[in-house]
């Protein structure tokens, strides 16, 4: 078996501990995350609070384990709706060619018009602000990128000797698809589908920033920093904690997405290190 | 109504604050000698009007700019809430309250250079009060039958039914004076006969008035005077310290006060608004019909904790719709003492002993936002439970203030005394009350101030008892200014950031 490439070990740790923080969260956390304590707000770190306490009192460090789950789970049913719809549709154009190629390619234009942020935020106008929508605005956005990645790769491998061969003994359009086509792209979605975990845990981010993504009591990281923003002057840390769990999160699956790639992709093939 | 107007949050508040603060700053401390002459002054705004017309729109921020700088009404608010002479010199009433007679200033000129004559008085209120007026408190002028001109220097007004309130309602910004060659301009280029005439709008940016040479009355201190609009938080609190702006009204970041009042540089004032501050309820929406539970979410809210999340204390409690500076007030803040037991069997005695769910629909200000979020805690504590839904203030208007769909919602009520809304049947609490409304004519009848504020009590007493709404507190007036500044208004009796009588000290 190939070492593992440092960047998958990174990713993977990383990642690792932030399930670990989610699954913690779900048995403990240090104090309720929505334990209101105004008399207590605003204090530093320290024995009590490790991370202390926000504008309202309440546990940062509970709050940032609970927001853990928030952002997995939201990017894990964004990812798995692109997942669901994305890789079908991608199969499907790439074996159908022709029209139904052309249709399916035009929709996917047709969403990356928008950026995902912009459209997320259209979509939580009209249907209004909440976890539901943010979910199924970011899996729109990601069955559109998944689609193209699947359909592009299932092309090239359409043209691959195994497949003629497959067609000419009088195999099925379907069955080459799910035999021959899938597994050989699997590889590819799976790394883009890290990589789109990562951008949807920014963008729910974002969006709980704005206020239309996460709604109270319920903790997000981007509401933290939305409402550490007011105390950038007076109580800076408020503003690190949250920020610093994205970034980890962020860099970890992309570490991850990135060494998925490096470890799948035969050319990547190298002497073990990195 | 609430105050707000929507506009798009500055992505980049806070870097263009910086720079900005970095830009003026270094050119303004270069010369410091320069200080003790300066004319100007620059006044930070949150909120950017949509225009600059104070009769045609409700946004608030249109007569924080304009009202007694540049536009006059008959009469007008001073600084501590009186109803003084504007326009109109002096004026009589007569005996059975129907008749106002006004006397006009005689050297009173639009800033275009025409004279402000009973021709313009007469065009602004029948244009106020005209079927297709577009004026945002058009119930204000609905009481006049008539207007008429015996001379050019009088106006005389005749009333279909006493109003008490209307010589109050004559010094609003909406009722400010217009000349019919310019009313249809005034939006963008607005024309007045202040003390200040426009100078020009940087869209995004700044509107800049520059003194009137030819204003009849006592002439301001400041040649120059800049409302700049900063809606970032800390932006704002960024500009201040930067010297960028002078002085910052209706100040709403309370957490940054503490930084303020410590530093000699600055002066922090605390003052009142007419801004009540409830919890909205749908009176006509199952299971809020039901006084009990109004009771109870009366009871489940602890005033004292919201006050010092929302505001870092800088407010006070209310018990009912009326604020407590004004002649008239009754505390009513401990008919329902925080009690979560008390509204649990409340709420059990009303058929819902393991509580409800409803939908909490939140305009964008940070107080509306922040005491949502704690109001929706407290009623969880009684097993009341609260779905937040955050709404832009166009979503807001249209659905809960217009369209009366919603559960609950928090807002501040701006206008100064209107308690009066409460017998409006098609106001968006969907409260019907006759014997409220009874007392709304009754105090339509009389001119008396000592009876004026004791049927002012027996409405507030009736609110409070029916827990129409979830009375919270008073939003307050905070004003950060350079500590060289004098003459600022502390408190905010009327929408209006009157800089008339401001100077350097």
């Amino acid at each position: 078996m190939r070492r593992l490439p440092l960047s998958l070990w990174l990713g993977l740790t990383l990642v690792a501990l932030l399930l670990a923080v989610a699954l913690l969260s779900l048995v403990w956390t240090p104090f309720p995350a929505d334990k209101i304590r105004v008399v207590a707000r605003l204090r530093p770190p320290g024995a009590e609070h490790w991370l202390g306490t926000d504008h309202f009192g309440r546990d940062v460090l509970s709050m940032i384990m609970v927001g853990a789950r928030n952002s997995l789970s939201i990017g894990a049913m964004a990812v798995g709706l692109g997942l669901v719809f994305g890789v079908p549709l991608g199969l499907a154009a790439a074996a159908l060619g022709r029209w139904g190629d052309e249709i399916l390619a035009r929709l996917g234009d047709l969403v990356f018009a928008f950026p995902a942020v912009l459209s997320a935020i259209l979509l939580t106008a009209v249907l209004g602000a909440g976890a539901v929508n943010v979910v199924l605005a970011l899996g729109l956005f990601n069955a559109a990128v998944l689609a193209r990645v699947t359909r592009g790769a299932a092309q090239a491998v359409w043209r691959r000797e195994f497949v003629r061969a497959a067609l000419a003994l009088g195999r099925e359009p379907l069955s080459v698809t799910l035999v021959h086509v899938l597994p050989n792209v699997a590889g590819i979605v799976t790394v883009q589908a890290t990589v789109l975990f990562a951008v949807a845990i920014v963008n729910e981010a974002a969006l709980s920033y704005l206020g239309l993504g996460i709604q109270p009591p319920s903790p997000s990281w981007g509401k933290m920093l939305g409402d550490a923003q007011t105390h950038l002057f007076t109580a800076p840390l408020q503003a690190v904690f949250p920020g610093l769990a994205i970034a980890l999160s962020v860099l970890g699956l992309t570490l991850l997405g990135d060494g998925l790639r490096d470890w799948l992709d035969p050319r990547h093939r190298t002497s073990g290190i990195l | 109504m609430p105050n707000r107007k929507p506009r798009p949050a500055a992505a980049a508040g806070l870097a263009a604050g910086l720079l900005a603060a970095l830009a003026f700053g270094s050119a303004l401390g270069g010369a410091p000698a320069l200080a003790q002459t300066r004319a100007d002054v620059v006044v930070g705004m949150a909120l950017e009007p949509p225009h600059l017309d104070p009769t045609a729109g409700a946004a608030a921020a249109i007569k924080e700019v304009t009202y007694a700088n540049l536009y006059e009404p008959l009469t007008r608010v001073d600084a501590e809430g009186n109803v003084v002479p504007a326009l109109a010199r002096t004026w009589t009433v007569s005996e059975d309250g129907l008749t106002y007679r006004f006397t006009l200033r005689s050297g009173a000129k639009f800033h275009d250079g025409s004279v402000c004559d009973s021709a313009d008085v007469k065009f602004s209120l029948d244009r106020a009060r005209a079927t297709d007026s577009v004026n945002a408190q058009k119930a204000y002028f609905a009481s006049i039958a008539a207007v008429e001109t015996p001379d050019p220097g009088t106006v005389v007004v005749t009333l279909s039914r006493p109003d008490g309130l209307f010589l109050f309602h004559m010094a609003s910004g909406d009722a400010a004076i217009v000349a019919p060659e310019s009313a249809s301009t005034n939006k963008q280029k607005p024309v007045g006969t202040g003390p200040f005439k426009f100078d020009r709008w940087v869209a995004g940016d700044r509107v800049v008035l520059v003194r009137n040479p030819d204003y009849d009355g006592p002439k301001p201190a400041l040649e120059r005077v800049s409302f700049r609009f900063i809606s970032d938080p800390a932006a704002q609190v960024a500009a201040l310290k930067a010297g960028d702006v002078d002085a910052f009204t209706l100040f709403s970041t309370y957490e940054a006060l503490p930084e303020f009042r410590n530093d000699p540089k600055f002066t922090v004032t605390v003052g009142t608004t007419e801004g009540e501050t409830i919890l909205s309820t749908n009176n006509a929406r199952k299971p809020f019909d039901d006084v009990r539970v109004r009771r109870a979410m009366a009871h489940a809210i602890d005033r004292k904790t919201l006050i010092e999340g929302v505001l870092y204390g800088n407010g006070a409690a209310i018990g009912s719709h009326f604020p407590p500076h004004r002649a008239g007030y009754v505390d009513l803040t401990g008919l329902y003492p925080y009690d979560p037991a008390k509204a649990k069997a409340l709420l059990a005695e009303a058929g819902l002993p393991n509580g409800f769910d409803t939908t909490l629909r939140l305009p964008p200000p940070p107080y509306a936002r922040r005491g949502g979020e704690l109001v929706a805690a407290m009623l969880a504590e009684v097993g009341i439970r609260v779905k937040i839904e955050p709404m832009e203030w166009a979503a807001w208007l249209e659905k809960v203030f217009k369209g009366k769909d919603y559960d609950l919602s928090m807002i501040a009520h701006t206008e100064p005394l209107d308690i009066d809304v409460y017998g409006r049947a098609d106001y968006y609490f969907n409260y019907r009350n006759d014997r409220f409304k009874a007392l709304d004519e009754e105090l339509n009848r009389t001119q008396d101030p000592a009876k004026r504020n004791a049927l002012y009590g027996d409405q507030q007493r009736l609110l409070a008892e029916d827990a129409v709404n979830g009375f919270l507190f008073m939003l307050p007036s905070v004003t950060v200014q350079n500590a060289k500044l004098a003459g600022m208004w502390a408190n905010r009796p009327i929408q209006a950031n009157d800089v008339t009588g401001v100077s350097w000290k």
